[in-house]
């Protein structure tokens, strides 16, 4: 059994939960604290990809850099960089489809975020990013970690815009979920359904890191109870 | 001037307008909720940012609008205490106090000496949350007196405890305000504990201040209607000058002497334990008075009283200790209002 799909699907997981960890924080961080307006009108445009069909994700994005499109094409003359199937072009779809998640979650942390503490920093002498770093990112630990975990989970069974910008080349761009579709279209029921239970595997794994931080977070709370009384 | 404060901010309808000095010891700004006191301990932190005037402390200035001077908030050495304190909860207690060491380089020394100074010792390894109240604000001002402030706010200090342990940590702050010895601003909305912590006070309505003075001062006169009843005033009337001695108090019905007639006044004041049975000596403000209603309180009575023929709006209270009622025990009463002790208010 080929295990290329395996290590294909989590290497664009990764990559694009990385990317997006530090793209949907900081957007997250800096809309919560922009004027109502810009707020509002951002947010919608942020959020849309939650909204949309996969598919439609993929076709915009293959509207957009496609070899024969304006964007694709340049970026092919001048980098000579080919945008659509290949395997990385799969991480530009998955972090599309994965970025409200991050940032609707991390946005939701720093709303609850008690904005005294970062005074008292500040008060305390110390800088803007110390207090991000030292204060505002623990103390929304729970939250960011919850949208992280959502965003790999997510980004592990993308499948729609994959397929449209990367594609199923098989030992290229395959990924679990392009294969299982494959194999099952090719009437290859055996191999589908092992691919079927790995993904199960992989999907509990994911489903108990995140019980198991929602169970920490449940106990930290306890704790102040106790001191209460 | 330690510290002198001259600020204006405008937020929505809200117009804040305050300007104080002083010269140490503990100013109290009693208002309210909502009145403004701490939106101003905020722009004197650096939180919020005034629209114009000018904030200065020892001598640096803090916040000028001609000057263009801004500082930030790490730079003004303003002690800020919150009112939930504003302990990082993922830090335990040592490295909260840790955070406010300025030099690296003593930070272990102090912060162990700060522990020690507060009784924190035995709670370095805790949490916030697994903290008592009491020993949150110990903690927070730990944290605050070794940043060596030159300042010291102190918002709402006793808000967030439960009753029994507000008397012990007001006795414990009060320590630590002895050994500050720099200028102390509290913001509170309870009178007791603003008569016994400060030294002056200011009494804030609607954004501005509308009395300042030492605290004695401030009780004996409190200027305005609104300061005489954060001063725990509860007899208040309107009132009209009928000629050079008299006013007539409209809510009381009777016309009383009063001790002047300052320009805009309004109103009277007179406190509950003002009030006494008339004895032969007392000639004017002498009234029969029907006693309405008695209230038990722990340990004195209020007796709500009417004057005997008026036909107005309000009773006067009168707060009397627990065997004086009890040795009276009347229906009718007759009571002399002292000159003296009616408090002359500004609307």
């Amino acid at each position: 059994m080929d295990l290329y799909p395996l290590w294909n699907s989590l290497r664009i997981a990764g990559i694009s939960t990385a990317l997006i960890f530090f793209i949907g924080i900081f957007s997250a961080y800096y809309l919560s604290k922009a004027p109502r307006l810009v707020k509002g009108a951002l947010d919608v445009v942020l959020t849309v990809p939650l909204v949309l069909p996969p598919t439609v994700v993929g076709y915009l994005l293959l509207r957009l850099l496609g070899p024969r499109r304006p964007l694709g094409a340049w970026l092919l003359e001048t980098f000579g960089v080919k945008m659509t199937m290949t395997w990385w072009s799969a991480i530009l779809a998955t972090s599309v489809v994965i970025f409200p998640l991050m940032y609707r979650t991390a946005r939701g942390a720093f709303e609850s975020f008690d904005e005294t503490l970062a005074q008292a920093g500040k008060t305390l002498g110390h800088s803007g990013s110390w207090v991000f770093w030292r204060v505002r990112m623990p103390a929304c630990r729970q939250g960011i970690l919850a949208g992280t975990v959502l965003a790999f989970a997510r980004a592990l069974g993308e499948y729609g815009a994959t397929s449209m910008i990367a594609g199923y080349t098989p030992g290229r761009t395959a990924t679990i979920s392009t294969t299982v579709y494959q194999l099952w279209r090719t009437n290859d029921d055996a191999l589908a359904f092992r691919w079927v239970m790995i993904n199960l595997a992989i999907s509990a794994v994911v489903l108990l890191i995140m019980n198991m931080m929602e169970a920490k977070q449940r106990s930290g709370r306890s704790a102040r109870h106790a001191a209460d009384r | 001037m330690p510290l002198t404060v001259d600020i204006e901010k405008k937020l929505g309808d809200f117009h804040l307008r305050v300007r104080f000095e002083t010269e140490g010891g503990v100013l109290a700004l009693l208002g309210a909720s909502g009145c403004g006191k701490s939106m101003t301990l905020k722009c004197i932190a650096g939180i919020e940012r005034p629209d114009r005037g000018r904030i200065a402390l020892n001598g640096r200035t803090l916040y000028d609008s001609e000057r263009r001077v801004c500082l930030p908030p790490q730079q003004r050495r303003v002690g800020y205490l919150f009112q939930q304190y504003a302990l990082f909860p993922n830090m335990t207690v040592r490295q909260n106090i840790a955070c406010g060491v300025r030099e690296k380089s003593l930070r272990r020394e102090k912060t162990d000496q700060m522990i020690a100074r507060m009784g924190l010792q035995g709670t370095e390894e805790l949490k916030p949350r697994q903290l008592s109240g009491g020993q949150q604000q110990r903690c927070a001002l730990a944290r605050i007196l070794v940043n060596e402030p030159d300042l010291l706010l102190l918002d709402e200090p006793f808000s967030a405890l439960d009753s029994h342990l507000r008397f012990r940590m007001e006795q414990e702050v009060r320590g630590v305000i002895r050994q500050f010895g720099k200028p102390v601003l509290l913001v509170s909305h309870d009178r007791d504990e603003v008569y016994r912590l400060s030294d002056r006070i200011a009494v804030m309505g609607r954004g501005c201040i509308e009395a300042i003075g030492e605290n004695h001062a401030v009780f004996a006169q409190p200027g305005t209607r609104g300061g005489a009843l954060l001063t725990g005033c509860k007899n208040i009337s309107r009132a009209r000058r009928v000629d050079e001695k008299t006013v007539l108090a409209l809510d009381w019905g009777v016309p009383l002497a009063v001790p002047g007639w300052p320009e805009g006044t309004e109103y009277l004041g007179l406190r509950m334990h003002s009030l006494r049975p008339a004895g032969p000596e007392d000639t004017v403000n002498v009234f029969d008075c029907r006693v309405e209603e008695v209230v038990e309180n722990p340990f004195s009575y209020t007796v709500m009283l009417r004057p005997e023929g008026a036909d107005a709006p309000l009773a006067l209270g009168w707060e009397t200790e627990k065997p004086v009622w009890e040795r009276l025990r009347a229906d009718r009463l007759r009571m002399h209002l002292p000159p003296e002790k009616i408090l002359l208010l500004k609307p």
